[in-house]
């Protein structure tokens, strides 16, 4: 171990809430908490500066379980609600949560929008190729031959790839992370929340429920073979090989965030509102 | 919160990783036994509760014996070179309807883990004081092993199918 005996100011307990998740036994999503919390311990940050976000959906649930600002908003809608947050309160965190069914098929669209955008967020996706919490219907990230009851023989579509759509979208930051790593997923989403602009990282993290398989990831993930890079056309080379068990940073990108009125004149809350008064 | 006091030599550094080593076993065994209460699988629940005791005592007979009026400093706890601590159980060992005996299995793996950690420092090539350290630990930690052992064979080993549900939360294929 070479980690250098540094003393924070808090401690990954500190960020976590007295709710108990419900998740599943042995759920990939009870990691990503214990990554969150102690990324932002790392971070130095303070629970009333940081606001973690979500739509709805297994992880989802996740701002409860934090003593920071949560929000649990509308299926899908995570994001246009977290960049309306950082807008009026550019001085916070913002964290963003969700899962492979609500951020890439009901906030689909959202994502595309918040990557091209690429206001300072960071967009934490547990992905389990599954719906959950409805009892594993396939998402748009199922393999196309997942054969369940509800799908007999697999949906037969191709499945929705990330990472692509994030960077062919602008993301200013892409990553892929694994559950099973806690302290490197931890590391990934400090790293991302330091990184300005839009960040992006998929967990990948199993639901041992309805995809037990998924317990084999373990075996299957890997680091990256190659270190991050600033060129989106050489992300975009990668991506064409990627096993999806790349694990690490695919692009850092330097584009710069947008601020609301820095493209023109800030305008007052009070003037805003006179537009509306009947 | 105060910030916390730095230890001065690699002594103090390497027993306070061993205190970080314990607290997050604590830790995790807790998270293990509140996440069985959830699904109302006491029995389990109940033996986590009582592993993570165990190892809250290893903790604090490590600040007595350090005699350190307060916490030392921990390292940043994602800088582990591994996922997690080497005592700490991986958060995929659980399933709703384990057993005790499940519950041990996965202690067992926890403290052959340290003693393999502990056990790679006594054989490494630092300060005289910390690889002794290291071979005391080791030999705890293999006391430990014995002692699940133990524990284990007072335990019922879950018969054949100890996993199905007869009210699955998921349906059948």
């Amino acid at each position: 171990m070479n980690a250098p005996l540094v003393a924070p100011l808090l401690q990954a307990k500190d960020f976590k809430s007295d709710y108990k998740p419900v998740w599943c036994p042995g759920c990939g999503d009870y990691s990503v908490l214990a990554a969150i919390t102690k990324a932002l311990a790392a971070l130095e940050l303070r629970p009333e500066n940081v606001a973690l976000v979500s739509g709805i959906g297994c992880s989802s649930r996740i701002p409860a379980y934090t003593t920071c600002y949560g929000f649990h908003g509308v299926h899908g809608r995570a994001l246009p609600a977290a960049t309306g947050l950082k807008a009026a309160r550019p001085d916070l965190t913002v964290l963003v949560a969700s899962g492979d069914g609500d951020g890439y098929s009901i906030g689909g669209n959202h994502f595309l929008h918040a990557c091209r955008r690429n206001v300072d967020l960071t967009y934490i996706v547990m992905d389990n190729h599954v719906y959950g919490m409805t009892k594993g219907q396939p998402s748009p990230t199922t393999e196309p031959d997942w054969s369940s009851k509800l799908a007999p023989g697999g949906t037969g579509v191709r499945e929705f790839h990330p990472l692509v759509i994030a960077l062919a979208s602008g993301a200013n930051f892409i990553a892929r992370a694994f559950s099973g790593d806690p302290n490197g997923c931890a590391a990934l989403i400090a790293e991302a929340v330091r990184h300005p602009g839009f960040s992006f990282i998929e967990v990948l993290s199993p639901c041992v429920t309805f995809r037990p398989e998924q317990r084999a990831w373990k075996e299957s993930v890997h680091p990256a073979p190659v270190a991050a890079t600033a060129d989106p056309a050489r992300a975009a080379r990668r991506l064409m090989t990627d096993d999806g068990f790349n694990i690490g940073v695919l692009y850092k990108g330097d584009r710069a965030p947008f601020r609301p009125g820095a493209n023109g004149p800030e305008r007052a809350v009070a003037d805003l509102e006179k537009g509306f008064q009947l | 919160m105060k910030a916390q006091r730095v230890p001065e030599d690699e002594y103090a550094a390497f027993m306070s990783r061993a205190y970080a080593i314990e607290l997050e076993a604590t830790e995790r065994y807790a998270q293990f036994a509140e996440q069985l209460e959830t699904h109302n699988n006491r029995e389990v629940a109940e033996l986590f509760r009582k592993l993570a005791e165990i190892e809250s005592r290893h903790a604090q007979r490590i600040l007595a014996e350090m005699r350190w009026p307060s916490l030392p400093a921990l390292p940043p706890a994602y800088a582990w070179e591994t996922p997690e601590g080497p005592e700490t159980a991986p958060f995929d060992s659980l399933h709703y309807l384990m057993h005790p005996w499940h519950a041990l299995e996965i202690a067992l793996r926890c403290e052959t883990e340290a003693k393999k950690y502990y056990d790679g420092i006594a054989a490494g090539r630092g300060p005289r004081e910390v690889r002794s350290a290291a071979k005391e630990m080791a030999s705890e930690e293999a006391e430990h092993i014995r002692l699940v052992r133990e524990w284990m064979s007072r335990v019922p080993r879950p018969p054949q199918g100890w996993d199905e549900d007869p009210d699955p939360p998921r349906m059948s294929e």
